[in-house]
């Protein structure tokens, strides 16, 4: 035993290939590989013979074919009638994740709120912080959408009775008729202004971050990059002569028409999603600082440190790294949970494309088997971007 | 591992043999189990719906009522499933019912590419709008700008953008699952319109908080033929949906109701006798007793006498028969000579 083990580190041990342990390895894996995809295709060419012994139309043809249905939200695409069944698939997928960015942004600033509030030392704030988690995510979520939508959405205004915002808009059931923004030419140059302050900024950052190192002196970076971002894009814009105008929704027949159409379908989804994601946040929040030892904080307030700074330069850097593998299981939960939508006729991915398109043309298998890859799509490329950014927080030992 | 991928293959095979079981031999299947399911609305009255005590009433209940008694000579031998316009076809198709009978519309795509058979036609609708009484719109054209809530997933929803296109009005569609979350909406002040088939609209009316406050404007804007639906290439069941159907209207035609069928039955003349089953053996071509129709005329009723129960001027919904009169009245419905 004791020679073999020594020979195998200087030569290659002489055995069969078939005990050989490596090759035997490739031989099973390979097997189970085969075993898998003939499955599979089992799976699909069972499913296509059926099919077409059954008489039901196969393949990706449809989405060429045009759709000949509306639908009232598609803020970025135009779609018309007249358009595709892959034009639908777009519409839907831009309204998913419409609102799963901005439901994303709003969960993650309320959630650590909320997460941060909880563990307050006044009694009344994190009192209520608790109440808010425990209602909210003991609720199911379809309810809380149809309290947002049915419940809440019957207190706004009736058309007759529609609400002048000033220079937010118009409200009423039908929708939130906010300004909606016309570009003239020269308009790009206030978006070019806004991406050099962007720019700018970052140079600023670097260098103010390599200054304190050196000398220990601080600079307001987060004050000037606010003046940078709204200044430039200001001056730019006057000096163009104004590019840029509101519209506002003009009084029609049917109450206030054009405007930027914000549909109360979104609005319901985006507070629902909210507000419950917030919930779970809070939670992974309230535990990833308190995962971080009290001596952090003892430490940190001995060298003088305020609270919040205490909070902001040493507890919540290390929080993050408890904080961020579960917070993006939330993320995924949000975007895979906007799916609900169908319950309310907010038309996202699965309304219109998993719903009417499916009806329309009853190409279930086809149909369905692309929501699922695209909703995984969506779902993984979150995760890959998520264990990125845990990456680089992750602790550096030095 | 051999094992394995023995069992894997069975596995494989086992799938293709239970899913290509499905198509042929409807009747055998239900004559087994012992009853029909049928596919309906999720309650649209006069059409299919559960009354308080929860049986199911309606001209396509009817429909299904007929079946069962055609076959087990018990028209309450049926099982009822409600489904959204969205769920109904994949419903059919996966073999989950046996028969839709569900108000649906007999289209070209859907007649040819779902895999399906359209039996004939219960209810010839069309197209219509409802609108608040206030807005003082008196004809669809005036709806240009209006929102509109419908159905997802139903041919309403096609019209409505084909008939805006044609007119070169504005509108939004705002398109839900459920006809309850439909009527709720347009109920809430959500949309200026509801539109569906017209017989559709004066059933939902009902529902509303004041059904007195909408009217149905006077455009049809389509052809809507409602009908029970089968799946595609089981031609025996499909022949004993279809003259379920005519057997209804025959009856009508012949004069026979619930009420004097025995009577009938005893008569000389030989076209009835051939209806009721006491000359020829059309029932046994179909694959049922001789008695199949008088079964379906004594339980459940000819086609007038569903009419006039379920959607009828004495009832709610107060339609009259219109178009769907018998030819002979200058109506559509028109079925061919059992014989």
């Amino acid at each position: 035993m004791a020679e073999e083990n020594t020979a195998s580190t200087t030569e290659k041990p002489k055995v069969a290939l078939l005990n050989d342990p490596k090759f035997r390895s490739y031989i099973f894996q390979g097997l189970l590989l085969a075993v898998i995809v003939w499955f599979f295709w089992g799976l699909a060419s069972n499913a296509a013979h059926n099919l077409a012994k059954a008489g039901i139309a196969q393949g990706f043809g449809f989405l060429d074919k045009s759709a000949g249905f509306g639908i009232n939200f598609s803020p970025f695409i135009d779609y018309v009638e007249t358009s595709s069944y892959g034009t639908v698939f777009w519409v839907g997928l831009q309204n998913t994740l419409l609102i799963a960015v901005i439901g994303i942004i709003l969960a993650t600033i309320l959630g650590f709120t909320v997460g941060v509030a909880r563990l307050s030392s006044n009694w009344v704030v994190a009192k209520v912080a608790t109440v808010y988690v425990e209602a909210l995510r003991n609720v199911p979520l379809l309810l809380q959408i149809l309290i947002w939508y049915k419940g809440v959405g019957a207190l706004l205004p009736s058309v007759k009775n529609t609400v002048d915002m000033g220079a937010f808009g118009q409200l009423n059931t039908k929708a939130w008729f906010a300004p909606k923004v016309v570009l003239a030419d020269g308009a790009g140059l206030v978006f070019g202004a806004f991406v050099a302050a962007c720019v700018i900024t970052y140079f600023i950052n670097r260098w103010a971050t390599r200054r304190q190192m050196l000398t220990g002196q601080t600079f307001p970076v987060f004050l000037t990059a606010i003046a940078l971002m709204v200044l430039l894009p200001l001056i730019t814009y006057f000096l163009k002569g104004q590019p840029m105008s509101l519209e506002y929704a003009t009084l029609g027949r049917f109450g206030p028409k054009g405007g930027a159409r914000v549909i109360p379908e979104l609005m319901a989804m985006l507070v629902a999603l909210t507000t419950y994601t917030a919930a779970f946040i809070a939670e992974i929040v309230r535990a990833g600082i308190l995962a971080v030892p009290a001596g952090q904080s003892e430490a940190s307030a001995a060298l003088g440190l305020q609270r919040g700074q205490a909070l902001r330069l040493v507890v919540i850097p290390q929080a993050m790294r408890v904080i961020i593998p579960p917070l993006t299981s939330q993320y995924l939960n949000l975007t895979k949970n906007s799916s609900l939508a169908v319950a309310i006729a907010y038309p996202d991915l699965m309304a219109v494309f998993g719903g009417t398109a499916l009806n329309q043309t009853g190409q279930a298998v086809e149909i369905l088997s692309m929501t699922m890859l695209t909703y995984l799509a969506i779902s993984l490329v979150t995760a890959m971007f998520m264990n990125w950014y845990n990456s680089r927080m992750t602790l550096v030992e030095r | 591992m051999k094992k394995a991928i023995v069992s894997a293959a069975l596995g494989v095979a086992a799938l293709g043999l239970a899913a290509s079981g499905a198509v042929a031999g409807t009747l055998d299947d239900v004559k087994a189990k012992g009853f029909v399911q049928c596919g309906v609305s999720q309650g649209l009255a006069g059409f299919s719906n559960p009354d308080d005590k929860g049986n199911w009433t309606g001209i396509d209940v009817d429909l299904c009522r007929a079946l069962g008694a055609a076959i087990f000579g018990d028209s309450t031998k049926v099982k009822y499933t409600p489904l959204s316009a969205k769920e109904r076809f994949t419903a059919l198709q996966s073999g989950e019912i046996d028969v839709l009978s569900r108000n649906t519309t007999w289209t070209a795509t859907r007649d040819t590419s779902l895999g399906l058979n359209f039996a004939g036609v219960n209810y010839y609708d069309g197209q219509g709008f409802m609108v608040r009484k206030e807005l003082g719109i008196k004809s669809a054209l005036e709806l240009s700008g209006a929102s509109i809530c419908t159905n997802t997933g139903t041919t309403t929803e096609l019209n409505v953008a084909d008939y805006f296109r044609a007119n070169k009005m504005e509108y939004e569609i705002v398109a839900f699952e459920k006809a309850d979350e439909v009527v709720s909406a347009y109920d809430s002040g959500r949309c200026d319109v509801y539109t569906t088939d017209q017989s559709g609209l004066y059933s939902q009316r009902l529902k509303l908080t004041n059904p007195g406050d909408h009217i149905v404007l006077p455009e049809i804007i389509s052809k809507e033929p409602l009908g029970p639906v089968v799946r595609q290439g089981d031609d025996q069941w499909f022949n004993l949906v279809k003259w379920t159907h005519f057997a209804m209207v025959n009856a009508e035609e012949m004069g026979i109701t619930s009420a004097n069928v025995d009577e009938k039955k005893g008569g000389d003349d030989p076209a009835i006798k051939r209806v009721l089953g006491t000359e020829g053996a059309f029932g046994e071509a179909l694959g049922v007793g001789n008695d199949w129709a008088y079964n379906i005329i004594k339980q459940v009723g000819n086609y007038s006498e569903s009419f006039e129960r379920n959607v009828g001027p004495k009832t709610p919904l107060a339609i009259a028969r219109g178009v769907n009169a018998l030819w002979s009245d200058g109506g559509l419905q028109y079925a061919p000579p059992i014989r």
